[in-house]
């Protein structure tokens, strides 16, 4: 492609020099053509490993990250509820789920334009990224649908139904991801700051959309469903932290692709994420373990990995509108709060988050919707633009105050939705089969219980 | 002396190690065994096939106590460990012939 691309270049500047006739016409819509598909390669290579890398993040990341933070009994069941994602949220996402999101509908939901898929080839999209196939987009997006129910489970873990959990993430998926993802990245959705929303929020790779509707729905089955058996006075403890170490490795790796990928491009904006992701996660794990160290005397492991995961998951909104020390101060609140969320807040409020979805995921995403609207500048992403063409002032840096507002409105409806939606969600699902294993189901563990097997034999 | 040797259900360690510690009995030790009584196993299938499972996860928690204090200890760790239903465990005890705490060489009972 390139070779076409030089030659055409050779032949313009040759033509020019010899201001011999106009260059033939054919060639240089050729030549367009030709620049065209090299950047469409270019940004589509980087798609398809972000799309990778953000499936990644489920199974093993998260998969690994949950299942060690689980008594050993549970393991299988925990890393279930991940993988299950994988395969049910793609069921769903083929046939509806997709258009859903992204066929243009009204403001809070799409339509069924791309039901079954249909038109969804290798023509892009103009509307959401025009220079990769749109099947690329759409199974870029639908990694980020997998992950969002996933994360919910570490607020119930060990102790739901393996039947109830699949039914819960169905209906939570229309109930909420659906309607929230429209909203904030679909056309003309209620809060798209780019595709005509009424109220413009800035959520580059799903601060609202995964983090902080996961984050308090995960509250919401953290308090419908009670606490595990034996919580608190029992001491209930990982059964394995190298397990959850890898899989908070992977979880950053991953992540790269999850806001870096979400410039839909190859471009300058993409370094940018990826540079502001980086960042605030070392910074959330520095953060953390100074608060640890504080506080306990001890900077620990757990906590260090902990940090980490909540920088990202505070950075994600504004990755893509932060210069990279923004980030730094993101990533550095973000450690501070959420430690004190699951290491103060959680033990007064005595609700069983087992593994801290709503106290890493739901307050980091807070935390960083509305930090994006202080951070948030055009000097970083310039796609927003006036009237007259120039780039459009973004966050309070930039002298738009006005900008946190927004932000706290579009997390306000995301909270919102996300405890209707939940609470929906449950309803339903009792009403067609039990919520909770029985007393003796979750003393023998998920693994026996609900699968019928064991992660650990000992004799084998 | 008497030893108290008793095989539990994992999940009641942290209620007999309560209820011990309410009749004020400090020393335990406890390993993970499998085994099986009466209560027969459990099936597992992986990939179809179905393997039947007979030895158990139990917990086994051994203390020495002395002999006054045995139907006391003995009752207090039943009642913590009971749910009434197949596989709640046993208890056995026997006759321990000497104590020695290795760091003074203190010998019987106030060696526990």
């Amino acid at each position: 492609m390139s070779n076409r691309v030089f030659a055409g270049l050779l032949l313009l500047s040759s033509s020019a020099l010899a201001q011999g006739p106009p260059v033939d016409r054919a060639e240089l819509r050729a030549l367009q053509a030709a620049v065209a598909a090299s950047q469409s390669a270019g940004d589509n290579a980087w798609m398809l490993v972000s799309s990778a890398l953000v499936l990644m993040m489920t199974g093993p990341g998260l998969a690994l990250f949950y299942c060690g933070l689980v008594r050993k009994k549970n393991v299988l069941g925990t890393m279930m509820q991940s993988f299950a994602m994988m395969a049910l949220i793609t069921m769903l996402w083929a046939v509806c789920g997709y258009s859903l999101v992204f066929g243009t509908g009204n403001a809070f939901i799409g339509d069924l334009r791309y039901l079954f898929l249909r038109g969804v080839g290798a023509e892009p999209n103009a509307l959401y990224a025009p220079t990769i196939p749109h099947q690329t987009f759409m199974i870029y997006q639908l990694m980020f649908a997998i992950i969002t129910p996933a994360l919910i489970a570490g607020a119930f873990a060990e102790r739901v139904r393996f039947r109830a959990m699949m039914l819960f993430s169905t209906l939570w998926a229309f109930f909420v991801y659906f309607p929230a993802a429209h909203m904030v990245w679909g056309n003309g959705g209620f809060l798209n700051a780019f595709l005509g929303g009424k109220y413009p929020v800035f959520d580059f790779a799903g601060g609202t959309v995964v983090h902080i509707t996961s984050g308090f729905s995960a509250l919401v089955t953290a308090l419908y469903i009670g606490k595990r058996a034996g919580y608190p006075h029992e001491k209930i403890v990982p059964h394995n932290l190298v397990l959850s170490f890898i899989g908070a490795c992977l979880l950053w790796v991953g992540w790269f692709g999850f806001n870096a990928g979400s410039a839909l491009a190859a471009s300058s904006v993409a370094t940018s994420a990826f540079v502001a992701t980086h960042f605030a996660a070392a910074a959330g794990a520095v953060s953390w373990m100074a608060a640890e160290r504080i506080r306990n005397g001890k900077a620990s492991a757990l906590g260090a990995i902990s940090g980490a995961v909540a920088g990202l998951a505070t950075v994600t909104q504004g990755a893509g509108f932060v210069q990279p020390f923004s980030a730094v101060l993101i990533g550095l609140i973000a450690g501070a709060v959420c430690f004190f969320m699951v290491s103060v807040a959680k033990e007064k409020l005595r609700y069983d988050d087992s593994l801290d979805a709503f106290g890493v995921h739901g307050v980091g995403g807070l935390v960083g919707c509305l930090l994006t609207g202080v951070f948030a500048t055009r000097a970083v992403n310039s796609a927003l633009k006036l009237a007259n063409g120039q780039p459009a002032a973004l966050g309070w840096i930039d002298g738009n105050p006005v900008q946190v507002l927004h932000q706290l409105i579009g997390a306000g409806i995301g909270i919102g939705l996300a405890v209707a939606g939940t609470l929906a969600a449950l309803r339903i699902t009792e009403l067609v089969t039990p919520l909770r294993m029985n007393e003796r189901e979750e003393a023998s563990g998920m693994d026996l219980s609900l699968h019928g097997e064991e992660g650990y034999n000992f004799e084998a | 002396m008497v030893k108290i040797e008793a095989v539990i259900q994992p999940s009641k360690l942290e209620n007999a190690r309560e209820a011990l510690k309410a009749v004020g009995i400090d020393g335990l030790t406890v390993s993970e065994v499998r085994g099986h009584g009466r209560q027969k196993g459990h099936k597992e299938v992986y990939r179809g096939r179905e393997y039947q499972v007979d030895l158990l996860h139990k917990l086994k928690l051994e203390m020495v106590v002395p002999s006054a204090r045995k139907d006391e200890v003995v009752r207090a760790l039943a009642d913590a460990v009971r749910t009434g239903a197949i596989g709640d465990g046993k208890i056995f005890v026997c006759e321990v012939a000497e104590a020695i705490r290795i760091r003074d060489d203190s010998r019987g009972e106030s060696a526990l």
